[in-house]
């Protein structure tokens, strides 16, 4: 009972308590997830377009962007656009007479790098989604007269959007679990800021523990969403979706 | 001709990593399968049972692996009864500490993969074995196992993958497996781009042996699919 007042002061909003800061982790993850999710979803589009184009250049980038992305570790990928981006700023600064070692931004660095990853998965899930389209709408449209960009517009956009949705409640989980790795470059989120709070306090069990539960928390509620959203999406299909 | 140098010699030392890797991947993907057996067993006994193990998985599934690993390897020297246990000597060790916590997010991730696969096995397939007179014991072993596993391959593949990136997090608790032996070599030479790339190929190739001999696998326990011999015309002389 003692320990359990002791954990809420600790992490409560009181003046002894981490709670503020917490919250403003809490937020600065789901803010950086979801630019994250956003960059994921251009690349995403990028690659789906380049999978199904005839081009065989394109196809063939797209292939090596999806393979080399989903099998080499995330931690490595946000390394290197870390390192290698200062490496290269560091490299025109040093063209230009200045000296030293160039940090990047976090946000952009983790936003840029997790968005690049997931952007693989993204690909097939759209990939996927296009390919479920039912080829008769796609013919139906065309006789009716309709160009490419009406198409895409009326026909086929609306329709990936709802046959992708599943697949991109799962990138958006696997985004967010992710946005964990970007405290390695120093963006104050959930995971660095109960770093901070163990390095200050030394209880690294409730902290780590609560650390665990935002996310649970987070993950919990936007996953709770997007089958709201699916079952809005599905709506007048027929099927049923658990809602 | 002092490049190639720099890259070959790069080379070499990230490979002094590979084992580290393998065994982390080896040890804990084993482990976690055992458990992962475990909590179908468990799951499939009782209905509080079932909320135990659907809790577990929801727990280990919706936070990041990141922060069950500095949960084990930070978190548990806060609580008083683990310092003075039997097991403090192995969760004081960073080795283990990633073993731990490896082995119970893979194990979450397996039992869903073993979920799936049992859910596909036909219903006629069991009832029949129980008529042949099979007990539930032999039928679990001789049918139900054989088609779950095999079902379950695809799925179980991509899991081990995913242990092999996810491995690299072992380096922020201070193992030295490719891609903490790859951020020692940045720190010191600031040549990112080589080095990580390096490291980026190097898992690229294990990841795709892996899928190719898991490949192998699926074909070997699938014979119906493979091709028939040719059958020779016999002549009528």
């Amino acid at each position: 009972m003692e320990d359990l007042v002791a954990y809420f002061t600790l992490i409560g909003f009181g003046p002894a308590g981490w709670g503020v800061p917490l919250a403003r982790a809490a937020s600065m993850t789901v803010a950086v997830s979801l630019s994250a999710f956003g960059v994921g979803i251009v690349f995403g589009m990028v690659g789906c377009w380049a999978k199904l184009s005839r081009s065989v250049v394109a196809h063939g980038a797209a292939t090596v962007y999806t393979t080399v992305l989903r099998g080499v570790p995330d931690l490595l990928v946000i390394y290197l656009l870390y390192f290698g981006g200062s490496q290269a700023i560091g490299a025109i600064a040093r063209a230009f007479g200045h000296q030293g070692f160039f940090g990047l931004n976090g946000f952009v660095v983790g936003m840029m790098a997790v968005g690049i990853i997931s952007g693989a998965y993204q690909t097939e899930v759209l990939r996927g989604a296009y390919l479920a389209i039912p080829r008769g709408e796609l013919e139906a449209a065309r006789v009716a007269g309709m160009g490419r960009l009406l198409m895409l517009r009326r026909i086929i956009a609306p329709q990936i959007l709802r046959f992708a949705l599943p697949g991109m409640g799962n990138v958006w989980q696997l985004v967010l679990k992710e946005s964990a790795l970007i405290s390695v470059v120093g963006l104050i989120e959930i995971m660095n800021q109960t770093r901070l709070a163990v390095g200050r306090t030394g209880a690294a069990f409730s902290f780590y523990i609560t650390g665990a539960i935002l996310f649970l928390l987070i993950t919990t509620f936007s996953g709770a969403a997007f089958r709201r959203a699916e079952a809005w999406a599905m709506r007048g299909m027929g099927g049923r979706v658990r809602a | 001709m002092k490049q190639f140098d720099f890259l070959w010699d790069t080379f070499l030392q990230l490979l002094a990593g590979v084992p580290v890797t393998v065994s982390l991947v080896t040890v804990s993907v084993v482990l976690g399968g055992v458990l992962a057996l475990g909590l179908t067993g468990i799951r499939r006994t009782s209905r509080p049972g079932e909320w135990v193990v659907s809790a577990y998985v929801f727990a280990l599934r919706g936070s990041p692996l990141l922060v069950q690993i500095f949960l084990i390897y930070y978190g548990l020297g806060q609580i008083e009864w683990i310092r003075s246990s039997l097991l403090w000597p192995f969760l004081r060790e960073p080795w283990w500490c990633a073993i731990t916590a490896l082995a119970l997010n893979t194990a979450a991730y397996q039992a869903e993969v073993l979920r799936g696969g049992l859910n596909a096995v036909p219903k006629g397939a069991i009832e029949a074995a129980r008529v042949c007179g099979m007990g539930r014991l032999m039928t679990f072993r001789r049918i139900v196992l054989p088609i779950a596993v095999r079902q379950a391959l695809p799925a179980y593949t991509s899991e081990v993958v995913i242990m092999v990136k996810a491995t690299s997090l072992a380096s922020i608790i201070t193992l030295f497996e490719i891609t903490g032996i790859a951020h020692s070599i940045v720190s010191e030479t600031f040549r990112a781009f080589e080095v990580l790339s390096l490291a980026g190929l190097i898992y690229l190739v294990m990841n795709f042996a892996l899928t190719r001999a898991f490949r192998r696998l699926e074909i070997h326990l699938t014979p119906q699919s493979r091709s028939r011999p040719v059958e020779r015309p016999v002549s009528k002389a």
